[in-house]
């Protein structure tokens, strides 16, 4: 700082509001150098890693992922592939599959997670103790150790397809997962799908007209049932409109295995068992704490105020309780997505598996790496980002501790 | 195995310069024992047995680069390693040498930055399934589901062929050799697909029943399995490359870990010279002069090595014979 014309730069610094006395300038400096720090170490790390590369002529870069694949996948529900595909093709079907699973665990685990945690809370002794032991076994168990158990039990217990197992018409229950039948493919589905939309939308502006007029006028619009007769009425509407299509694509045998239907791979079937089970135990504890959270009085104080206990528990005690269970919550819902990596254990072919095939066959292993840590870090983010707005609008109005 | 590519990320990014500058021969001196990555557990190939100790084919490969460069043949240390942890393994300096029935191909042998020192086995890929199937040949599996291993040359093989065939297939894909076999015998998949060794050792060691499960005739790739290290270091390629040459040379010159001594006396130059008596063989490569010796007293020629592993275990010598007696084994003059 002191230049070479400056005289006494001990004395001149004292002075000077640039001295490193000042706290301000030296918050600023420490930072500098702490940025110029961090960005020194990762451009070392980067420099080195090519240099290293470069060394033992390991090919680097993304340009692997518009080579061919060569690779097939074993299950692929939303997109079709093969092995003549590009490996990008190959990484959406495994970011695909990785969708899958997280989107259904997470909401089987929420729902089976709400009931054991009421279960627990129940003033039933044996309801109560067997959600504590539930809770207790499952959250204490590994979920490695769960997922083979629940492949095991699957792939080694069942028969296979020709003695497959018939438990309804046309549903067979194998050792190549359960395959049941669905609606043949009709253009009413596309319209059902759009009706269920437009069902979605107009349920949503029926209940802020609704909130509006109450606010207005005090009157009470039963907007939960006229808005589930409008969500789930449009596409039954849609349906029979269409004249009912209900032509089924049956599975049958062929061969080796059963064609056509819908199925359930033991792989899916184990990987889904294995994490909802495993995060539901967390997540009864949640909902159990979030609910003991909530003071008696609250009950007592709604019922003073003439609210029916449905809607007490609707209007005082929920947004109390939700406050205390949505943080907790959404670790475990990062932690679902993050656990179906797992699924490289029993060949579910998820994100993980898929990049793990393509380092190898490609030697890439510093490229695939940023891909599972990119897709993770943004489904981790857009979750917490999701939560952290219902949070915020479930939060204390005011309150902000 | 996502950690172990990390690791390896991390040792790619943090080396220094220096690590490589150090021959994988000095480094290994220094340690005083060859670090050796192996499968996890392939009858024949790689395996311990009731005593802990690791028995086979690709084991012997280690052993005869120790018993090269230390004159001691137990100077070996063992890393399991899975298809998909193989190569990382390797290229992060965590192993010397693979020997771990690895597929030679251009892909790996260029941008993975590895070297193939060499063919132990000549392997070609195979389909297992189940007799009651009644499956006859390859062509019949239209519609199959099959477990392969994730990562390997096998997996794609499988997908050409039935592409080529206009066939389709469901593939159970699992890491673990263990996992993979676990879910063919428990009936999850209709057919197993590897290297026809790997098919011979896991139905030999593994069925229930052998004589339930046939391997069909197809055999749909070349696959030669061979010793593999990293790019940049040619001392210790030459060593392991000559190391194995060694073990078939000494088959085809006939010496075996019984006669060496008495036939070290020979009057033969070739033998002379492959004991070390003659020549300055070893001293080329920077290890003792009596290394090739040291090979075949404590390890044994390489048709001594298939006898010990495979053929228990109902293997043929088909084209892994010497050339000279019909097979396509053929070692460079060693002189």
């Amino acid at each position: 700082m002191a230049g070479a014309s400056t005289p006494g730069p001990g004395a001149a610094a004292r002075r000077s509001p640039w001295s490193l006395n000042n706290p301000r300038v030296r918050a600023v400096v420490t930072q500098v150098v702490l940025v110029a720090a961090v960005a020194l170490g990762i451009w070392y790390l980067a420099a080195n890693t090519a240099a290293n590369l470069e060394a033992r002529k390991i090919a680097s870069g993304f340009a692997f992922l518009d080579r061919e694949a060569s690779f097939e996948i074993g299950e692929s529900p939303f997109v079709s592939y093969s092995a003549a595909d590009t490996y990008r093709k190959a990484f959406v079907v495994g970011l695909l599959n990785t969708f899958r699973v997280a989107l259904i665990g997470i909401i089987l685990a929420t729902l089976i997670g709400t009931l054991i945690g009421l279960a627990r809370l129940s003033h039933n002794w044996l309801i109560a103790k067997i959600a504590s032991g539930y809770i207790e076994t499952i959250r204490n168990i590994p979920l490695l150790v769960q997922l083979f158990f629940w492949y095991a039990i699957i792939s080694e217990n069942l028969p296979g397809p020709r003695e497959a197992l018939n438990p309804l018409p046309s549903v067979y229950l194998s050792n190549r997962g359960i395959v049941f039948p669905v609606f043949a493919s009709h253009p009413v589905h596309l319209w059902m799908g759009v009706a269920l939309l437009a069902g979605i939308v107009l349920a949503w502006l029926l209940a802020r007209w609704a909130s509006a007029r109450q606010a207005r006028t005090g009157q009470i619009f039963p907007i939960f049932s006229t808005g589930a007769a409008l969500i789930l009425g449009l596409p039954l509407a849609a349906f029979l409109l269409a004249g009912a299509p209900t032509a089924l694509d049956r599975p049958a045998l062929a061969g080796f295995n059963f064609a056509g239907g819908g199925v359930l791979t033991p792989e899916f079937a184990a990987l889904l068992a294995g994490l909802t089970l495993y995060t539901a135990a967390f997540i009864a504890e949640i909902v159990r704490a979030g609910i003991i959270a909530v003071d008696r009085g609250q009950f007592e104080a709604a019922a003073a105020l003439g609210l029916r206990p449905r809607r007490a528990m609707r209007l005082v005690i929920l947004p109390q309780a939700l406050r205390v269970i949505v943080p907790p919550m959404t670790s475990q819902y990062l932690n679902l997505t993050k656990n179906s990596s797992l699924a490289v254990a029993i060949g579910y072919p998820d994100l993980v598996s898929i990049a793990n095939t393509a380092m190898n066959q490609t030697g890439q292993a510093i490229e695939g790496i940023a891909v599972i840590m990119a897709v993770y870090l943004t489904i981790s983010l857009s979750i917490s980002a999701f939560m952290n707005w219902y949070n915020a609008r479930i939060a204390l109005k005011g309150a902000r501790r | 195995m996502k950690l172990r590519f990390a690791i390896t990320a991390c040792a790619l990014a943090f080396a220094s310069g220096g690590l490589y500058a150090q021959s994988t021969l000095d480094a290994v001196k220094a340690k005083g024992y060859v670090q050796c990555g192996v499968n996890t557990g392939l009858a024949g190939f790689s395996q311990p047995d009731s005593r802990g100790e690791w028995k086979g084919l690709d084991v012997d490969t280690c052993r005869a680069v120790a018993a090269a460069v230390f004159g001691d043949a137990k100077k070996v240390r063992y890393t399991p390693l899975t298809t998909q942890q193989r190569f990382t393994a390797l290229q992060s300096g965590e192993v010397d040498v693979l020997a771990r029935n690895t597929t030679w191909t251009i892909t790996r042998d260029t941008s993975l930055g590895l070297n193939f020192a060499g063919v132990s086995f000549y392997d070609g890929q195979g389909f297992m399934v189940p007799k009651k199937l009644g499956v006859k040949s390859a062509k019949q599996l239209n519609g199959a589901t099959i477990c392969v291993q994730p990562g390997t040359t096998t997996e794609l093989n499988l997908a050409d062929y039935f592409r080529a065939n206009r066939m389709s297939f469901k593939p159970v894909v699992i890491d673990k050799l263990e996992e993979v076999n676990n879910a063919y015998f428990s009936g999850r998949c209709d057919v197993l697909t590897t290297d026809v060794s790997g098919l011979v050792s896991v139905r030999g060691s593994r069925a229930p029943n052998p004589d339930d499960h046939v391997i069909l005739p197809e055999v749909i790739s070349k696959e030669p399995l061979g010793p593999v290290v990293r790019h940049g270091d040619d001392r210790w390629f030459d060593i392991v490359k000559w190391s194995l040459n060694a073990m078939i040379e000494a088959e085809e010159l006939g010496l075996t870990s019984k006669n060496i001594d008495q036939e070290s006396s020979s009057t033969n130059p070739a033998i002379q010279r492959f004991v070390g008596a003659i020549g300055d063989i070893g001293k080329m490569m920077a290890i003792d002069n009596r290394w090739a010796y040291n090979i075949i007293k404590q390890v044994g020629n390489y048709g001594e090595s298939f006898e010990a592993n495979l053929k228990p275990l109902g293997f043929e010598r088909g084209v892994n014979e010497l050339w000279t007696k019909g097979g396509i084994l053929y070692a460079p003059p060693l002189r």
